[in-house]
Protein backbone atom coordinates (compact mmCIF):
# COMPACT_ATOMS: atom_id res chain seq x y z
CA UNK A 1 0.00 0.00 0.00
CA UNK A 2 2.81 2.35 0.87
CA UNK A 3 4.33 1.47 -2.47
CA UNK A 4 1.17 2.48 -4.32
CA UNK A 5 1.07 5.71 -2.37
CA UNK A 6 4.61 6.53 -3.29
CA UNK A 7 4.20 5.68 -6.93
CA UNK A 8 0.64 6.69 -7.75
CA UNK A 9 1.86 9.57 -9.92
CA UNK A 10 4.04 7.22 -11.97
CA UNK A 11 1.17 4.80 -12.39
CA UNK A 12 -0.98 7.54 -13.91
CA UNK A 13 1.96 8.45 -16.09
CA UNK A 14 2.42 4.88 -17.34
CA UNK A 15 -1.24 4.58 -18.28
CA UNK A 16 -1.16 7.83 -20.26
CA UNK A 17 2.07 6.77 -21.97
CA UNK A 18 0.53 3.46 -23.05
CA UNK A 19 -2.36 5.25 -24.74
CA UNK A 20 -0.24 7.98 -26.32
CA UNK A 21 2.26 5.39 -27.52
CA UNK A 22 -0.37 3.19 -29.17
CA UNK A 23 -2.13 6.21 -30.71
CA UNK A 24 1.06 7.66 -32.19
CA UNK A 25 2.55 4.40 -33.38
CA UNK A 26 -0.62 3.03 -34.95
CA UNK A 27 -0.40 5.92 -37.43
CA UNK A 28 2.98 4.88 -38.76
CA UNK A 29 2.55 3.39 -42.26
CA UNK A 30 3.86 -0.11 -43.01
CA UNK A 31 6.47 1.37 -45.33
CA UNK A 32 8.28 2.86 -42.31
CA UNK A 33 8.00 -0.07 -39.93
CA UNK A 34 11.68 -0.98 -40.05
CA UNK A 35 12.90 2.56 -39.27
CA UNK A 36 10.17 2.77 -36.62
CA UNK A 37 11.50 -0.33 -34.96
CA UNK A 38 15.13 0.70 -35.07
CA UNK A 39 14.20 4.21 -33.93
CA UNK A 40 12.14 2.83 -31.06
CA UNK A 41 15.06 0.57 -30.25
CA UNK A 42 17.29 3.62 -29.96
CA UNK A 43 14.76 5.29 -27.68
CA UNK A 44 14.82 2.29 -25.36
CA UNK A 45 18.49 3.16 -24.95
CA UNK A 46 17.28 5.84 -22.53
CA UNK A 47 18.07 3.11 -20.00
CA UNK A 48 21.54 4.69 -20.19
CA UNK A 49 20.23 7.45 -17.92
CA UNK A 50 19.59 4.81 -15.29
CA UNK A 51 23.03 3.31 -15.80
CA UNK A 52 24.64 6.73 -15.25
CA UNK A 53 22.56 7.35 -12.12
CA UNK A 54 23.65 4.06 -10.59
CA UNK A 55 27.29 4.66 -11.52
CA UNK A 56 27.19 7.84 -9.43
CA UNK A 57 26.57 5.84 -6.31
CA UNK A 58 29.05 2.99 -6.73
CA UNK A 59 31.96 3.40 -4.29
CA UNK A 60 35.26 3.95 -6.14
CA UNK A 61 36.80 0.82 -4.62
CA UNK A 62 33.99 -1.54 -5.60
CA UNK A 63 35.70 -2.76 -8.75
CA UNK A 64 33.21 -5.51 -9.63
CA UNK A 65 30.26 -3.14 -9.71
CA UNK A 66 32.28 -0.42 -11.42
CA UNK A 67 33.10 -2.87 -14.19
CA UNK A 68 29.51 -4.08 -14.52
CA UNK A 69 28.24 -0.49 -14.45
CA UNK A 70 30.84 0.56 -17.01
CA UNK A 71 29.72 -2.23 -19.33
CA UNK A 72 26.11 -1.16 -18.79
CA UNK A 73 26.97 2.43 -19.78
CA UNK A 74 28.85 1.15 -22.82
CA UNK A 75 25.95 -1.07 -23.95
CA UNK A 76 23.40 1.70 -23.40
CA UNK A 77 25.44 4.16 -25.44
CA UNK A 78 25.92 1.60 -28.21
CA UNK A 79 22.15 1.08 -28.28
CA UNK A 80 21.49 4.82 -28.59
CA UNK A 81 24.18 5.84 -31.04
CA UNK A 82 23.85 2.78 -33.28
CA UNK A 83 20.06 2.96 -33.23
CA UNK A 84 19.78 6.61 -34.19
CA UNK A 85 22.57 6.49 -36.77
CA UNK A 86 21.18 3.47 -38.55
CA UNK A 87 17.63 4.86 -38.51
CA UNK A 88 18.95 8.10 -39.98
CA UNK A 89 20.74 6.19 -42.67
CA UNK A 90 17.61 4.28 -43.64
CA UNK A 91 15.41 7.36 -43.64
CA UNK A 92 17.87 9.20 -45.83
CA UNK A 93 17.15 6.65 -48.54
CA UNK A 94 13.43 7.39 -48.28
CA UNK A 95 14.10 11.12 -48.37
CA UNK A 96 16.33 11.45 -51.38
CA UNK A 97 13.47 10.85 -53.78
CA UNK A 98 12.26 13.33 -56.35
CA UNK B 1 19.88 22.35 -10.62
CA UNK B 2 17.32 19.70 -9.83
CA UNK B 3 14.58 21.68 -11.59
CA UNK B 4 16.73 22.11 -14.70
CA UNK B 5 17.25 18.37 -14.90
CA UNK B 6 13.56 17.63 -14.45
CA UNK B 7 12.70 20.06 -17.25
CA UNK B 8 15.37 18.40 -19.39
CA UNK B 9 13.69 15.02 -18.87
CA UNK B 10 10.35 16.58 -19.74
CA UNK B 11 11.76 17.95 -23.01
CA UNK B 12 13.31 14.56 -23.75
CA UNK B 13 9.97 12.81 -23.19
CA UNK B 14 8.17 15.24 -25.48
CA UNK B 15 10.87 14.81 -28.13
CA UNK B 16 10.32 11.03 -28.06
CA UNK B 17 6.59 11.49 -28.68
CA UNK B 18 7.31 14.05 -31.41
CA UNK B 19 9.92 11.84 -32.99
CA UNK B 20 7.53 8.89 -33.20
CA UNK B 21 4.73 11.15 -34.42
CA UNK B 22 6.88 12.42 -37.30
CA UNK B 23 7.41 8.80 -38.35
CA UNK B 24 3.89 8.78 -39.81
CA UNK B 25 5.13 10.16 -43.13
CA UNK B 26 8.31 9.34 -45.03
CA UNK B 27 8.85 13.05 -45.66
CA UNK B 28 9.08 14.05 -41.99
CA UNK B 29 10.49 10.85 -40.59
CA UNK B 30 14.07 12.06 -40.82
CA UNK B 31 13.40 15.14 -38.72
CA UNK B 32 11.54 12.92 -36.27
CA UNK B 33 14.59 10.75 -35.82
CA UNK B 34 16.77 13.81 -35.32
CA UNK B 35 14.33 15.25 -32.79
CA UNK B 36 14.28 12.06 -30.71
CA UNK B 37 18.07 11.84 -30.91
CA UNK B 38 18.45 15.43 -29.66
CA UNK B 39 16.07 14.72 -26.79
CA UNK B 40 18.11 11.65 -25.90
CA UNK B 41 21.44 13.51 -25.95
CA UNK B 42 19.89 16.20 -23.77
CA UNK B 43 18.65 13.67 -21.20
CA UNK B 44 22.02 11.90 -21.07
CA UNK B 45 24.05 15.14 -20.89
CA UNK B 46 21.92 16.56 -18.09
CA UNK B 47 22.23 13.35 -16.09
CA UNK B 48 25.95 13.51 -16.59
CA UNK B 49 26.22 17.16 -15.61
CA UNK B 50 24.31 16.35 -12.45
CA UNK B 51 26.96 13.72 -11.85
CA UNK B 52 29.82 16.16 -12.14
CA UNK B 53 28.16 18.69 -9.84
CA UNK B 54 27.85 16.08 -7.09
CA UNK B 55 30.89 14.66 -5.39
CA UNK B 56 31.47 11.59 -7.48
CA UNK B 57 34.83 9.80 -7.48
CA UNK B 58 36.91 10.61 -10.55
CA UNK B 59 37.35 6.94 -11.35
CA UNK B 60 33.58 6.54 -11.87
CA UNK B 61 33.48 9.56 -14.15
CA UNK B 62 36.43 8.39 -16.21
CA UNK B 63 34.92 4.94 -16.66
CA UNK B 64 31.61 6.46 -17.76
CA UNK B 65 33.21 8.89 -20.21
CA UNK B 66 35.32 6.13 -21.72
CA UNK B 67 32.33 3.81 -22.03
CA UNK B 68 30.24 6.53 -23.68
CA UNK B 69 33.02 7.46 -26.11
CA UNK B 70 33.70 3.87 -27.16
CA UNK B 71 29.98 3.07 -27.38
CA UNK B 72 29.33 6.05 -29.66
CA UNK B 73 32.19 5.24 -32.00
CA UNK B 74 31.32 1.54 -32.29
CA UNK B 75 27.62 2.31 -32.78
CA UNK B 76 28.43 4.71 -35.60
CA UNK B 77 30.81 2.19 -37.20
CA UNK B 78 28.34 -0.70 -37.08
CA UNK B 79 25.50 1.38 -38.43
CA UNK B 80 27.43 2.82 -41.36
CA UNK B 81 28.81 -0.54 -42.43
CA UNK B 82 25.64 -2.66 -42.39
CA UNK B 83 24.04 -3.89 -45.61
CA UNK B 84 20.32 -3.24 -45.84
CA UNK B 85 19.67 -6.98 -46.08
CA UNK B 86 21.49 -7.33 -42.76
CA UNK B 87 19.30 -4.77 -41.02
CA UNK B 88 17.28 -7.30 -38.96
CA UNK B 89 20.51 -8.70 -37.51
CA UNK B 90 21.77 -5.25 -36.55
CA UNK B 91 18.48 -4.21 -34.97
CA UNK B 92 18.51 -7.46 -32.96
CA UNK B 93 22.06 -6.77 -31.87
CA UNK B 94 21.24 -3.25 -30.70
CA UNK B 95 18.22 -4.65 -28.94
CA UNK B 96 20.50 -7.08 -27.13
CA UNK B 97 22.66 -4.18 -25.92
CA UNK B 98 19.59 -2.43 -24.50
CA UNK B 99 18.56 -5.61 -22.69
CA UNK B 100 22.10 -6.16 -21.44
CA UNK B 101 22.22 -2.63 -20.07
CA UNK B 102 18.94 -3.19 -18.23
CA UNK B 103 20.17 -6.44 -16.70
CA UNK B 104 23.53 -5.07 -15.54
CA UNK B 105 21.81 -1.99 -14.18
CA UNK B 106 19.70 -4.24 -11.96
CA UNK B 107 22.74 -6.21 -10.79
CA UNK B 108 24.66 -3.07 -9.84
CA UNK B 109 21.69 -1.27 -8.33
CA UNK B 110 20.90 -4.09 -5.93
CA UNK B 111 24.28 -3.56 -4.25
CA UNK B 112 23.73 0.19 -3.86
CA UNK B 113 20.19 -0.06 -2.52
CA UNK B 114 19.55 0.05 1.20
CA UNK B 115 17.95 -3.37 1.39
CA UNK B 116 16.66 -2.95 4.92
CA UNK B 117 14.50 0.05 4.04
CA UNK B 118 13.71 -0.64 0.39
CA UNK B 119 10.04 -1.26 -0.28
CA UNK B 120 8.94 -4.65 -1.50
CA UNK B 121 7.43 -3.00 -4.59
CA UNK B 122 10.75 -1.44 -5.53
CA UNK B 123 12.52 -4.77 -5.13
CA UNK B 124 9.97 -6.43 -7.37
CA UNK B 125 10.38 -3.72 -10.02
CA UNK B 126 14.14 -4.03 -9.89
CA UNK B 127 13.85 -7.77 -10.28
CA UNK B 128 11.36 -7.47 -13.15
CA UNK B 129 13.64 -5.07 -15.03
CA UNK B 130 16.57 -7.40 -14.56
CA UNK B 131 14.71 -10.51 -15.70
CA UNK B 132 13.16 -8.89 -18.78
CA UNK B 133 16.50 -7.32 -19.68
CA UNK B 134 18.29 -10.65 -19.40
CA UNK B 135 15.70 -12.40 -21.60
CA UNK B 136 15.98 -9.63 -24.20
CA UNK B 137 19.77 -9.83 -24.10
CA UNK B 138 20.26 -13.50 -24.86
CA UNK B 139 17.05 -13.84 -26.90
CA UNK B 140 18.19 -11.07 -29.23
CA UNK B 141 21.66 -12.55 -29.58
CA UNK B 142 20.19 -15.90 -30.61
CA UNK B 143 17.78 -14.13 -32.98
CA UNK B 144 20.74 -12.32 -34.53
CA UNK B 145 22.68 -15.56 -34.94
CA UNK B 146 19.65 -17.26 -36.50
CA UNK B 147 19.05 -14.41 -38.94
CA UNK B 148 22.71 -14.58 -39.90
CA UNK B 149 22.20 -18.29 -40.60
CA UNK B 150 24.72 -19.32 -37.94
CA UNK B 151 22.28 -21.08 -35.61
CA UNK B 152 19.63 -23.52 -36.81
CA UNK B 153 16.14 -23.99 -35.43
CA UNK B 154 16.04 -26.50 -32.64
CA UNK B 155 12.62 -27.91 -31.94
CA UNK B 156 13.66 -30.86 -29.84
CA UNK B 157 11.42 -31.75 -26.91
CA UNK B 158 14.28 -31.09 -24.47
CA UNK B 159 14.59 -27.47 -25.54
CA UNK B 160 10.87 -26.78 -25.45
CA UNK B 161 10.32 -28.49 -22.09
CA UNK B 162 13.36 -26.86 -20.48
CA UNK B 163 12.18 -23.47 -21.72
CA UNK B 164 8.80 -24.01 -20.08
CA UNK B 165 10.41 -25.19 -16.85
CA UNK B 166 12.63 -22.12 -16.72
CA UNK B 167 9.72 -19.81 -17.42
CA UNK B 168 7.76 -21.41 -14.60
CA UNK B 169 10.70 -21.07 -12.23
CA UNK B 170 11.06 -17.41 -13.19
CA UNK B 171 7.51 -16.92 -11.99
CA UNK B 172 7.54 -19.21 -8.96
CA UNK B 173 11.00 -18.50 -7.47
CA UNK B 174 10.33 -14.79 -6.76
CA UNK B 175 7.13 -15.70 -4.91
CA UNK B 176 9.00 -18.27 -2.83
CA UNK B 177 11.80 -15.81 -2.16
CA UNK B 178 9.57 -13.00 -1.00
CA UNK B 179 7.59 -15.19 1.37
CA UNK B 180 10.96 -16.13 2.84
CA UNK B 181 11.30 -19.77 1.84
CA UNK B 182 14.61 -19.31 0.03
CA UNK B 183 17.34 -18.50 2.56
CA UNK B 184 19.72 -16.41 0.43
CA UNK B 185 20.31 -12.66 0.30
CA UNK B 186 18.46 -10.53 -2.24
CA UNK B 187 21.58 -9.70 -4.33
CA UNK B 188 22.53 -13.39 -4.59
CA UNK B 189 18.96 -14.24 -5.50
CA UNK B 190 19.09 -11.68 -8.32
CA UNK B 191 22.32 -13.18 -9.67
CA UNK B 192 20.62 -16.58 -9.77
CA UNK B 193 17.56 -15.14 -11.49
CA UNK B 194 19.76 -13.39 -14.08
CA UNK B 195 21.36 -16.69 -15.02
CA UNK B 196 17.99 -18.44 -15.28
CA UNK B 197 16.53 -15.60 -17.36
CA UNK B 198 19.51 -15.56 -19.71
CA UNK B 199 19.20 -19.31 -20.24
CA UNK B 200 15.48 -18.91 -20.84
CA UNK B 201 16.17 -16.21 -23.46
CA UNK B 202 18.29 -18.68 -25.42
CA UNK B 203 15.83 -21.56 -25.18
CA UNK B 204 12.83 -19.38 -25.96
CA UNK B 205 14.17 -18.21 -29.33
CA UNK B 206 15.86 -21.48 -30.41
CA UNK B 207 12.73 -23.40 -31.52
CA UNK B 208 11.17 -20.50 -33.43
CA UNK B 209 11.13 -20.99 -37.20
CA UNK B 210 12.98 -18.73 -39.62
CA UNK B 211 9.86 -17.28 -41.20
CA UNK B 212 8.51 -16.30 -37.78
CA UNK B 213 11.53 -14.08 -37.14
CA UNK B 214 9.67 -10.79 -37.77
CA UNK B 215 7.37 -11.66 -34.88
CA UNK B 216 10.23 -12.55 -32.57
CA UNK B 217 12.27 -9.43 -33.31
CA UNK B 218 9.24 -7.24 -32.65
CA UNK B 219 8.50 -9.10 -29.44
CA UNK B 220 12.08 -8.86 -28.14
CA UNK B 221 12.07 -5.17 -28.98
CA UNK B 222 9.03 -4.67 -26.84
CA UNK B 223 10.54 -6.71 -24.00
CA UNK B 224 13.55 -4.36 -23.93
CA UNK B 225 11.16 -1.42 -23.81
CA UNK B 226 9.35 -2.93 -20.86
CA UNK B 227 12.67 -3.57 -19.08
CA UNK B 228 13.50 0.12 -19.53
CA UNK B 229 10.14 1.14 -18.13
CA UNK B 230 10.65 -1.07 -15.04
CA UNK B 231 14.04 0.52 -14.43
CA UNK B 232 12.51 3.97 -14.91
CA UNK B 233 9.98 3.10 -12.23
CA UNK B 234 12.74 2.16 -9.78
CA UNK B 235 14.35 5.58 -10.22
CA UNK B 236 11.09 7.48 -10.61
CA UNK B 237 12.56 8.79 -13.85
CA UNK B 238 9.80 9.82 -16.25
CA UNK B 239 11.95 10.01 -19.39
CA UNK B 240 12.91 6.37 -18.86
CA UNK B 241 9.35 5.27 -18.15
CA UNK B 242 7.99 7.11 -21.21
CA UNK B 243 10.75 5.89 -23.53
CA UNK B 244 10.33 2.33 -22.31
CA UNK B 245 6.56 2.30 -22.60
CA UNK B 246 6.61 3.76 -26.13
CA UNK B 247 9.05 1.11 -27.26
CA UNK B 248 7.02 -1.58 -25.54
CA UNK B 249 3.85 -0.36 -27.27
CA UNK B 250 5.55 -0.15 -30.67
CA UNK B 251 6.93 -3.67 -30.25
CA UNK B 252 3.61 -5.20 -29.18
CA UNK B 253 1.74 -3.44 -31.98
CA UNK B 254 4.18 -4.70 -34.60
CA UNK B 255 4.16 -8.18 -33.07
CA UNK B 256 0.38 -8.45 -33.36
CA UNK B 257 0.45 -6.97 -36.86
CA UNK B 258 2.99 -9.54 -38.01
CA UNK B 259 1.03 -12.39 -36.43
CA UNK B 260 -2.13 -11.24 -38.18
CA UNK B 261 -0.35 -10.90 -41.51
CA UNK B 262 0.92 -14.46 -41.20
CA UNK B 263 -2.34 -15.80 -39.85
CA UNK B 264 -0.53 -17.21 -36.82
CA UNK B 265 -1.37 -16.78 -33.19
CA UNK B 266 1.37 -15.47 -30.95
CA UNK B 267 1.15 -18.62 -28.83
CA UNK B 268 1.77 -20.84 -31.85
CA UNK B 269 4.75 -18.78 -32.94
CA UNK B 270 6.24 -19.00 -29.46
CA UNK B 271 5.60 -22.73 -29.28
CA UNK B 272 7.34 -23.15 -32.64
CA UNK B 273 4.54 -25.27 -34.02
CA UNK B 274 3.11 -25.15 -37.49
CA UNK B 275 0.04 -26.73 -39.00
CA UNK B 276 1.36 -28.87 -41.81
CA UNK B 277 -0.25 -28.85 -45.24
CA UNK B 278 -2.25 -31.86 -46.36
CA UNK B 279 -0.17 -34.59 -47.91
CA UNK B 280 0.61 -34.69 -51.58
CA UNK B 281 -2.09 -37.24 -52.40
CA UNK B 282 -4.79 -34.70 -51.61
CA UNK B 283 -3.43 -32.18 -54.03
CA UNK B 284 -5.03 -31.74 -57.38
CA UNK B 285 -3.09 -31.89 -60.58
CA UNK B 286 -2.29 -28.41 -61.69
CA UNK B 287 -2.11 -27.33 -65.27
CA UNK B 288 0.90 -25.05 -65.25
CA UNK B 289 1.78 -22.75 -68.10
CA UNK B 290 5.39 -21.86 -68.54
CA UNK B 291 6.46 -18.54 -70.03
CA UNK B 292 9.81 -17.60 -71.56
CA UNK B 293 11.81 -14.50 -70.79
CA UNK B 294 11.19 -12.98 -74.22
CA UNK B 295 7.44 -13.54 -73.91
CA UNK B 296 7.52 -11.86 -70.51
CA UNK B 297 9.51 -8.94 -71.91
CA UNK B 298 6.96 -8.59 -74.69
CA UNK B 299 4.04 -8.66 -72.24
CA UNK B 300 5.73 -6.03 -70.07
CA UNK B 301 6.44 -3.80 -73.05
CA UNK B 302 2.74 -3.67 -73.93
CA UNK B 303 1.50 -3.21 -70.38
CA UNK B 304 0.41 0.21 -69.15
CA UNK B 305 0.05 -0.60 -65.48
CA UNK B 306 2.46 -3.08 -63.97
CA UNK B 307 2.68 -4.29 -60.39
CA UNK B 308 5.62 -6.08 -58.84
CA UNK B 309 4.98 -8.30 -55.82
CA UNK B 310 8.36 -8.80 -54.13
CA UNK B 311 9.01 -11.49 -51.56
CA UNK B 312 12.01 -12.35 -49.47
CA UNK B 313 13.33 -14.43 -52.38
CA UNK B 314 14.06 -11.14 -54.12
CA UNK B 315 16.25 -9.99 -51.26
CA UNK B 316 17.96 -13.37 -50.93
CA UNK B 317 18.90 -13.21 -54.61
CA UNK B 318 20.14 -9.62 -54.03
CA UNK B 319 17.92 -8.72 -56.98
CA UNK B 320 16.38 -5.49 -55.64
CA UNK B 321 18.78 -3.25 -57.58
CA UNK B 322 18.21 -4.94 -60.90
CA UNK B 323 14.50 -4.81 -60.10
CA UNK B 324 14.86 -1.04 -59.70
CA UNK B 325 16.53 -0.90 -63.13
CA UNK B 326 13.68 -2.84 -64.70
CA UNK B 327 11.25 -0.35 -63.22
CA UNK B 328 13.14 2.67 -64.55
CA UNK B 329 13.26 1.10 -67.98
CA UNK B 330 9.52 0.45 -67.97
CA UNK B 331 8.78 3.94 -66.71
CA UNK B 332 10.74 5.38 -69.60
CA UNK B 333 8.31 3.57 -71.85
CA UNK B 334 5.47 5.40 -70.05
CA UNK B 335 4.25 2.42 -68.08
CA UNK B 336 3.30 2.84 -64.44
CA UNK B 337 5.12 0.46 -62.13
CA UNK B 338 3.95 -0.10 -58.55
CA UNK B 339 5.25 -2.41 -55.88
CA UNK B 340 2.65 -4.17 -53.79
CA UNK B 341 4.21 -5.19 -50.54
CA UNK B 342 2.82 -7.77 -48.15
CA UNK B 343 3.42 -6.93 -44.48
CA UNK B 344 5.57 -10.02 -43.96
CA UNK B 345 7.78 -9.59 -47.02
CA UNK B 346 11.29 -9.60 -45.57
CA UNK B 347 12.82 -10.57 -42.27
CA UNK B 348 11.43 -7.80 -40.10
CA UNK B 349 8.39 -5.51 -40.31
CA UNK B 350 8.76 -3.15 -43.28
CA UNK B 351 12.06 -4.69 -44.35
CA UNK B 352 11.15 -4.92 -48.05
CA UNK B 353 10.38 -1.21 -48.21
CA UNK B 354 13.86 -0.40 -46.96
CA UNK B 355 15.45 -2.75 -49.48
CA UNK B 356 13.53 -1.14 -52.34
CA UNK B 357 14.22 2.38 -51.09
CA UNK B 358 17.89 1.49 -51.17
CA UNK B 359 17.45 0.49 -54.82
CA UNK B 360 16.15 4.03 -55.47
CA UNK B 361 12.49 3.13 -55.80
CA UNK B 362 10.42 6.23 -54.98
CA UNK B 363 8.26 5.65 -51.91
CA UNK B 364 5.18 6.86 -53.77
CA UNK B 365 5.46 3.64 -55.81
CA UNK B 366 5.45 1.40 -52.74
CA UNK B 367 1.85 0.33 -52.15
CA UNK B 368 0.50 -1.41 -49.10
CA UNK B 369 -1.41 -4.63 -49.58
CA UNK B 370 -4.94 -3.17 -49.19
CA UNK B 371 -4.35 -0.36 -51.65
CA UNK B 372 -2.84 -2.78 -54.16
CA UNK B 373 -5.78 -5.18 -53.81
CA UNK B 374 -8.31 -2.43 -54.42
CA UNK B 375 -6.73 -1.51 -57.74
CA UNK B 376 -5.77 -5.04 -58.73
CA UNK B 377 -8.15 -5.47 -61.71
CA UNK B 378 -6.52 -2.45 -63.38
CA UNK B 379 -3.07 -3.97 -63.53
CA UNK B 380 -2.16 -5.38 -66.94
CA UNK B 381 0.72 -7.47 -65.68
CA UNK B 382 1.66 -8.51 -62.17
CA UNK B 383 5.19 -9.81 -61.67
CA UNK B 384 5.57 -11.99 -58.58
CA UNK B 385 9.22 -12.25 -57.59
CA UNK B 386 10.33 -14.58 -54.82
CA UNK B 387 6.95 -14.64 -53.08
CA UNK B 388 4.62 -17.61 -52.83
CA UNK B 389 2.20 -18.04 -49.92
CA UNK B 390 1.25 -14.35 -49.89
CA UNK B 391 -0.36 -14.66 -53.34
CA UNK B 392 -2.08 -18.02 -52.78
CA UNK B 393 -5.85 -17.63 -53.40
CA UNK B 394 -6.41 -20.72 -51.25
CA UNK B 395 -6.07 -18.36 -48.30
CA UNK B 396 -9.43 -16.91 -49.28
CA UNK B 397 -11.37 -19.76 -50.86
CA UNK B 398 -10.15 -23.06 -49.43
CA UNK B 399 -11.04 -23.51 -45.75
CA UNK B 400 -9.00 -26.75 -45.65
CA UNK B 401 -5.76 -25.01 -46.53
CA UNK B 402 -3.30 -24.23 -43.72
CA UNK B 403 -2.91 -20.71 -45.11
CA UNK B 404 -6.68 -20.13 -45.02
CA UNK B 405 -7.45 -16.81 -43.36
CA UNK B 406 -4.13 -15.22 -44.09
CA UNK B 407 -4.49 -11.85 -45.83
CA UNK B 408 -3.11 -12.10 -49.37
CA UNK B 409 -2.26 -9.94 -52.34
CA UNK B 410 -4.95 -10.87 -54.89
CA UNK B 411 -2.63 -11.06 -57.87
CA UNK B 412 -5.05 -13.49 -59.55
CA UNK B 413 -7.56 -10.65 -60.06
CA UNK B 414 -5.21 -8.81 -62.40
CA UNK B 415 -5.21 -9.36 -66.15
CA UNK B 416 -2.02 -11.40 -66.24
CA UNK B 417 0.29 -12.81 -63.60
CA UNK B 418 3.87 -13.89 -64.17
CA UNK B 419 5.44 -15.75 -61.24
CA UNK B 420 9.21 -15.91 -61.19
CA UNK B 421 10.28 -19.11 -59.50
CA UNK B 422 13.39 -21.15 -59.15
CA UNK B 423 11.53 -24.47 -59.17
CA UNK B 424 8.11 -25.91 -58.36
CA UNK B 425 9.11 -26.05 -54.69
CA UNK B 426 6.55 -25.00 -52.13
CA UNK B 427 6.51 -21.88 -49.99
CA UNK B 428 7.08 -21.66 -46.28
CA UNK B 429 3.65 -23.06 -45.49
CA UNK B 430 4.41 -26.16 -47.58
CA UNK B 431 1.15 -25.97 -49.50
CA UNK B 432 0.29 -26.04 -53.13
CA UNK B 433 -0.34 -22.60 -54.59
CA UNK B 434 -3.71 -22.51 -56.36
CA UNK B 435 -2.62 -19.42 -58.23
CA UNK B 436 -0.34 -21.45 -60.49
CA UNK B 437 -3.31 -23.28 -61.94
CA UNK B 438 -5.22 -20.11 -62.85
CA UNK B 439 -5.74 -19.32 -66.54
CA UNK B 440 -4.16 -15.89 -66.30
CA UNK B 441 -1.06 -17.15 -64.50
CA UNK B 442 2.17 -18.30 -66.08
CA UNK B 443 5.47 -19.23 -64.54
CA UNK B 444 8.92 -18.01 -65.48
CA UNK B 445 11.44 -20.53 -64.17
CA UNK B 446 14.95 -19.50 -63.19
CA UNK B 447 17.02 -17.57 -60.72
CA UNK B 448 15.31 -14.25 -59.92
CA UNK B 449 18.37 -12.11 -60.43
CA UNK B 450 19.47 -13.75 -63.70
CA UNK B 451 15.94 -13.64 -65.11
CA UNK B 452 15.51 -9.98 -64.19
CA UNK B 453 18.84 -9.14 -65.78
CA UNK B 454 17.84 -10.94 -68.96
CA UNK B 455 14.45 -9.16 -68.92
CA UNK B 456 16.21 -5.80 -68.69
CA UNK B 457 18.54 -6.72 -71.56
CA UNK B 458 15.67 -7.82 -73.78
CA UNK B 459 13.49 -4.82 -72.94
CA UNK B 460 16.32 -2.52 -74.00
CA UNK B 461 16.16 -4.10 -77.45
CA UNK B 462 12.40 -3.97 -77.90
Amino acid sequence: MEFLNQHIEEIYFVIFCVFIGIEVIANVPAILHTPLMSGANAISGVILVGAIIVMLRVPADDYLNLTLGGIAVFLGTLNISGGFFVTGRMLKMFNSKK
Amino acid sequence: MHAVIEVGYLIATVSFIGGLKFMSSPKNAKSGNLLAAIGMVLAVCLTFIAAVSETVPYLNLIIMLLAIAIGTVIGKRLSSKVEMTGMPQLVSLFNATGGGCAMLLGLVEVNQMNLATALLGNKILLMAGLVTGAIALTGSIIAERKLAGKVKDNRSKTVIISARLLLTSLMVLPVLFFIGVIPISFPVFLYVLAVIAMTYGVLFVLPIGGADMPVVISLLNSITGIATAFAGFVYGNKAMIAGGIFVGAAGILLTLLMCKAMNRSLMKVLAGTFKKGKNAADEQEQDIKEISISETALALSFAQKIAIVPGYGLAVAQAQHICGQLQQLLEKRNAQVDYIIHPVAGRMPGHMNVLLAEANVAYARLKEMDEGNENMPQYDTVLVIGANDVVNPAAENNPDSPVYGMPIIRAHQSKQVVVMKRSMGKGYAGVQNELFGFDNCSILFGDAKASLQELVNQLKLI
